[in-house]
């Protein structure tokens, strides 16, 4: 498979904490990435310089072509790439649905359609669709029709991480990155809403990236594993070789007593 | 959901205002041609509210809208109330394309005191003006329409009906762009801005967008107020007028673009009768108004109309 996003020796300090050091990583379309590593190993801030938010003080990141190192999140989101949140970020005064309809709206109007002189429900790109048929349509994806019309902050917590998911689905991203998708959800709903938001957003042929803590989730899900650890990714393979590593068994796993590691 | 009515509800109203304006005495066409100059303000102001953002210098706007106006008569000789109404709105509008740069970064209370300080330097800069009067400021010239003079007793109609059908036109344009992908933005940048960039929209160009269209509401209103009081001084921009579009907008509610003109309406009518009753005093009652308001219909006077419709 062709590479879609590729990061080249991104570097990034806050103060005396390196969280970013050479972090190389090409990424293959229609992948499923796990992201693993302690807190502060790197790998939110790898997902947080993907999508605009940090910018890294050395390297590159490119995306099908495009140098999208320095552009802002919502240009980035433009080209398609999108990501969800840690603490879901939701429109909370609205209900379900028009949380749907307002990013929607945004695909539309970025795509010109809609505007102030516009008739009629204009297709929503990527889906060909009107905007209400499009947030039925993801909202029996992610298995929330039921709380279709109740208020975005009174959701339960799975069901708020599944609408955060949802609404990064509205412009049809090539890449989505996930971070954490399943903190917060108790054990036992883990894996069935890892299991629908991979079956939801496969279904549009998108690649994935997720940060995840917990191994059996990663092994079960993921195809290519990339292992953190002080702003380095210290392996990157298959989950069954990766989780095997004793680097990632001492430094991310903490099978045994972690001892200060050495760069070479 | 309730179907929108609004713009059929709109040319019925402006038919039974201009219908009932033949059976109305002098002074009370007065109040109702102010109500819709404050109207406007208060539409703009709502705009800005819905994205969660309060401005306490609208009156910025409303007193360039009419010392537009005002500079209009005074330097070129015009008089008509339409010229008056579109040139203040896009002095205003040109101002705000402008300042807005600086106002669309900032939010809460920053937003509010900024908006706040810059009414207070157009204030500081007409009071030193002696080429407008100073604070004393200036008259305008009696009303035309569309070029003609009414007769006397006709004045204070013509001026009604330009600006009721200014006034609708511009709540019916406005209703239009609640209902775009842009207008629709107000609440989510109000909930989570994070979320709005991350959905690839600029919640700061929204707001500029938004701060534009409402200081072209608020000149409107301005350059109407001018013509129709026939007077105008720097006071138009001091930071109570900017108080008194806030009480407005609160009594109004943001449900619909309806509201701040029946907003507006309320307050020269509590204004009026309050002044009527005790002159020393009327701004306890006003306060008191507005006290009584905020604990019992927190979303403005719509909602009663909301709740109606729904029982």
């Amino acid at each position: 498979m062709p590479v879609i996003l590729n990061a080249k020796g991104l570097n990034k300090s806050f103060g005396a904490v390196t969280a970013a050091n050479e972090v190389n990583a090409a990424i293959e379309q229609d992948s499923v990435v796990g992201l693993i590593g302690t807190n502060g190993a790197g790998k939110t801030t790898f997902i947080n310089m993907i999508t605009g938010y940090t910018k890294p003080d050395r390297g590159t990141i490119e995306y099908d072509g495009h140098d999208i190192t320095r552009l802002q999140p919502r240009d980035i989101m433009r080209l398609g790439i999108s990501r969800s949140f840690q603490v879901p970020q939701l429109y909370g005064s609205l209900g379900v649905f028009d949380n749907m309809m307002i990013g929607l709206g945004i695909v539309l109007a970025n795509a010109g359609l809609g505007g102030f002189f516009s008739r009629g429900s204009a297709p929503v790109p990527g889906y060909g669709k009107p905007a209400e048929e499009v947030a039925e349509h993801l909202l029996g994806r992610f298995g929330l029709l039921e709380y279709r019309n109740r208020n975005a902050q009174v959701l339960p917590g799975g069901a708020r991480k599944l609408l955060d998911i949802a609404l990064t689905m509205v412009a049809r991203p090539r890449i989505l990155l996930l971070d954490e998708p399943t903190s917060g959800v108790s054990s036992q709903e883990k894996f069935g809403i890892m299991q629908m938001v991979l079956d939801a957003v496969r279904a549009e042929g998108t690649t994935v990236l997720f940060v995840e803590h917990d191994m059996e989730v990663v092994s079960r899900f993921a195809q290519r594993v990339l292992a953190f650890y002080d702003g380095r990714i210290i392996v990157d393979a298959p989950p069954q070789q990766a989780l095997a590593d004793p680097e990632v068994q001492r430094y991310v796993a903490g099978k045994r007593d972690p001892v200060e590691r050495t760069h070479a | 959901m309730t179907r929108d009515r609004t713009l059929v509800v709109l040319p019925l109203l402006l038919l039974a205002i201009l219908t009932a304006g033949w059976f109305l005495p002098q002074w009370a066409m007065f109040i109702v041609t102010i109500a819709f100059a404050n109207g406007l303000v208060a539409l703009g102001l709502m705009l800005l509210l819905r994205a969660g953002l309060v401005s306490f210098g609208q009156a910025l706007y409303f007193c360039l809208g009419a010392y537009t106006a005002g500079a209009l008569g005074r330097f070129f000789g015009l008089s008509d109330v339409v010229v008056y109404m579109l040139a203040g709105g896009a002095v205003a509008a040109a101002v705000a394309f402008v300042l807005g740069f600086l106002l669309a970064r900032y939010r809460g209370i920053f937003f509010g005191l900024l908006s706040l300080a810059l009414s207070m330097i157009l204030y500081g800069l007409l009071v030193k003006s002696e080429t407008l009067g100073s604070t004393d400021g200036f008259n305008i010239l009696p009303s035309t329409l569309l070029g003609k003079r009414p007769a006397p007793d006709l004045v204070r109609y013509s001026v009604m009906t330009a600006a009721a059908v200014i006034a609708f036109a511009a709540a019916a344009l406005v209703h239009r762009y609640l209902q775009t992908p842009t207008g629709r933005l107000a609440p989510a940048i109000k909930d989570n801005e994070i979320r709005v960039e991350y959905m690839g929209a600029s919640a700061q160009r929204a707001v500029h967008v938004k701060y534009v269209i409402a200081a072209a509401l608020a000149g409107l209103g301005g350059a109407l107020a001018a013509t129709t009081v026939g007077h105008i001084d720097p006071n138009m921009s001091y930071w109570t007028t900017s108080g008194e579009f806030i009480f407005i907008a609160i009594l109004a509610g943001t449900r619909s673009v309806l509201a701040p003109f029946a907003g507006a309406l309320l307050y020269g009518a509590i204004h009026t009768t309050a002044f009527d009753l005790s002159p020393n005093t009327w701004q306890m009652s006003l306060g008191i108004s507005l006290l009584l308001l905020i604990v019992f219909l927190p979303e403005g006077i719509w909602s009663l109309f909301s709740r109606a419709r729904n029982t």
